[in-house]
């Protein structure tokens, strides 16, 4: 028989294996090659259960709706209404997340503290201290209360509007942080009193306290210091979110935020972001329930962060029983962090826009998460306010049209029975019922 | 009249029996620069909690007693003088002045202090001096373990002995021992006592009222091989 004239013999195609992935196999190289773990900025990226899996049950015969252009949908927020002798009045339950002038240039604190002021909401300083341009930008300014203390003294406590004492963050619940070294410039160093150009490691704990026992005698002090008008706000990362929550409510916060998984951060190990903490949608339920057992749910206010991305995902953490949400991740986007514009030099860095994440090498094309003053000079700050206070503007518009369609006449009204969820997870997590059924799994069976 | 009583007349005694922290933290935190009431006394301490903390007046308060946690806190420009001991963070976070313990204080003595002189006459516990930036601290008797850890700097003389882990991941702070140490924390270790050394301990020394001499003392810093992350000392960290 002629070989020219063999049947032929179909071939299967190549086929990835479910574990040992693309991606995985690159990390495998990665790690081989460097002897070293991965560092990246942001929140976790595999999938999880989300509030994509929740969906509104709008109102129908049994409930009417409000008419989305006439009748009013309130959605101010008061935080720090327990103890302090000023609390914070927001327009917008939209607040923006803690994140560092070191992490950030200054131009991208400014734009954050800009956007935040265009519409009423507050913003954070971070682990690094308060910067003049971030106070003179930011008409409510939340200063972080943090284990390095870098920056921390005693004029800016009390130029701040609130005091956030961060135990820790979603992204690294039990973990530290670190600023590489080739983001401390001069000024970075000279606020963190520390050399230029060294790494610098934030503690993961607290270097005066330790245990809620302390945490009280602390918020005492805080308190003391400021003559008892600055809301005090307890930050964790999601974990234990019922026990958390109590804690912080019985060391004496006004105000308890809980950032889940999906919270970013500007450096940690890819094993942290990926593998410690919960998601958001899991950590809600049991920080109210927390807050009710005390009877103080909206008397403490829960401020819930983790992967906020529209007017969809405020609504649905406010129906699961928060009082306000920040973003972090979000406001970056819309400041103009890992936008196709800068597609060709994102390819350079060997990433793609989108998918940017090495926002701890000082590299960032757009001018964010930089200390570089050539790449930092490219953010005008003002125009990247107003794409922050548009974008602002969009989550609230979007929040208060769900809460609306179910007959909702501010977003605090709205409750867990609007909801329902798509996926037995999710059903679990956020303790709705399973869409089409009664059946909330854990609760009835 | 003598002078001794002359200042016991314009000595301002507030009573913590007999009204609340918050009125005692208030009317001092109201003094200006400017004020004539410049010594004050707290009487009936009780171990309380945050006395004298956040005091930005050039005053003299002494605490007659025992204070708890968190005694002159953020102190910046003030003298507090504890006529006891104090509890854990005492001076934290301190950004200028005096604070002087006349007996023992607890954990984290001067945490984060950015300035100012930290004088405990007898020990002091675990971590004291811990993250310190830029505070002077002298303890004439012994320190606790963890003492100066990731201290970023100023000075922390220690007349006793340490405990164990003295300086782990210690930046530019400078630690004088005249006693013995337990063990040195990761990237703490004995240094040359330079002329500028010497001048430093030997002023601190004296502001302290310790007879001693500069050489008695070694001198201990940061080695800087933690600096920066490198793979080769991921074991130290």
């Amino acid at each position: 028989m002629n070989e020219t004239h063999l049947p032929h013999i179909p071939q299967t195609k190549p086929r990835y294996s479910a574990t040992f992935d693309p991606y995985t196999i690159s990390e495998i190289e990665r790690a081989a090659a460097t002897g070293i773990y991965d560092i990246r900025g942001g929140g976790t990226k595999r999938k999880l259960p989300h509030f994509d899996d929740l969906v509104f049950l709008g109102a129908s015969v049994s409930r009417y709706p409000l008419e989305g252009y006439r009748e009013k949908c309130g959605t101010d927020v008061v935080l720090g209404t327990r103890f302090a002798k000023k609390p914070i009045h927001l327009k917008t339950p939209v607040t923006i997340a803690g994140m560092s002038f070191g992490a950030l240039s200054g131009n991208a604190k400014e734009a954050l503290g800009r956007g935040a002021t265009a519409v009423g909401t507050s913003t954070t300083t971070g682990d690094g201290g308060m910067t003049p341009e971030e106070r003179g930008h930011s008409q409510t300014l939340v200063y972080q209360y943090l284990p390095s203390r870098y920056g921390m003294n005693l004029a800016d406590l009390r130029k701040a509007d609130a005091i956030e004492v961060v135990i820790g963050q979603g992204a690294k619940p039990g973990g530290g942080g670190m600023l590489l070294g080739q983001k401390i410039s001069d000024r970075v160093a000279q606020m963190r009193n520390l050399p230029k150009g060294i790494d610098q490691r934030s503690a993961c704990r607290h270097p005066d306290w330790t245990g809620p026992d302390d945490l009280e005698i602390k918020i005492l002090e805080l308190r003391e210091l400021t003559n008892w008008e600055k809301p005090i706000y307890v930050k964790v990362g999601a974990t234990r979110p019922y026990y958390d929550t109590a804690l912080a409510v019985k060391a004496g916060a006004d105000v308890v935020v809980l950032d889940g998984m999906q919270g970013g951060t500007a450096a940690t190990q890819e094993v942290f972001i990926e593998h410690v903490g919960i998601p958001i949608l899991a950590a809600i339920r049991p920080a109210v329930q927390a807050l009710q057992d005390l009877g103080l749910h909206r008397k403490v206010q829960l401020i819930v962060s983790g992967g906020i991305r529209n007017g969809a995902d405020v609504a649905k953490a406010m129906a699961l029983g928060a009082d306000a949400v920040a973003i972090g991740t979000a406001a970056l986007i819309a400041l103009g962090d890992n936008s196709p514009e800068f597609e060709d030099e994102y390819r350079k860095l060997g990433t793609t826009a989108g998918a940017y994440d090495d926002w701890h090498e000082g590299k960032d094309p757009a001018g964010i998460t930089t200390q570089d003053p050539a790449l930092a000079a490219r953010l005008d700050p003002v125009k990247a306010g107003r794409r922050l206070a548009n974008y602002l503007s969009v989550l609230t518009l979007e929040a208060q049209t769900l809460a609306r369609a179910c007959g909702k006449s501010h977003l605090h009204n709205l409750e867990p029975e609007d909801l329902v969820a798509l996926t037995i997870e999710a059903a679990a997590m956020a303790q709705v019922p399973l869409a089409g059924t009664s059946w909330i799994p854990g609760k009835n069976f | 009249m003598s002078a001794a009583q002359k200042t016991m007349e314009h000595t301002v005694s507030f009573d913590l029996g007999a009204a609340p922290l918050r009125e005692l933290n208030a009317t001092l935190q109201g003094l200006d620069s400017t004020t004539n009431q410049t010594a004050w006394s707290v009487l009936n301490p009780r171990g309380g909690h945050a006395i004298a903390v956040g005091l930005t007046a050039p005053v003299t308060v002494t605490i007659e007693g025992h204070a708890g946690y968190y005694c002159a806190g953020m102190n910046d420009g003030a003298t507090v003088i504890v006529n006891g001991s104090a509890g854990t963070g005492v001076a934290e976070n301190m950004m200028s002045g005096l604070v002087h313990v006349k007996g023992d204080v607890s954990q984290s003595a001067g945490a984060t202090a950015h300035g100012g002189l930290l004088i405990v006459d007898g020990n002091a516990s675990a971590r004291c001096g811990i993250s310190m930036k830029g505070v002077n601290i002298v303890v004439k008797g012994n320190v606790g373990h963890m003492s100066a850890f990731m201290a970023q700097s100023g000075n922390l003389v220690i007349c006793g002995d340490a405990g164990e882990a003295l300086g782990d991941s210690l930046y530019e702070a400078r630690l004088f021992v005249k006693g013995s140490v337990k063990s040195l924390g990761a990237d703490c270790e004995v240094k040359e006592m330079s002329a500028e050394d010497k001048t430093i301990l030997v002023d601190l020394l004296a502001k302290a009222g310790v007879d001693a001499k500069p050489e008695e003392f070694t001198r201990y810093g940061s080695a800087r091989k933690l600096y920066n992350f490198h793979v080769d000392n991921a074991g130290a960290y």
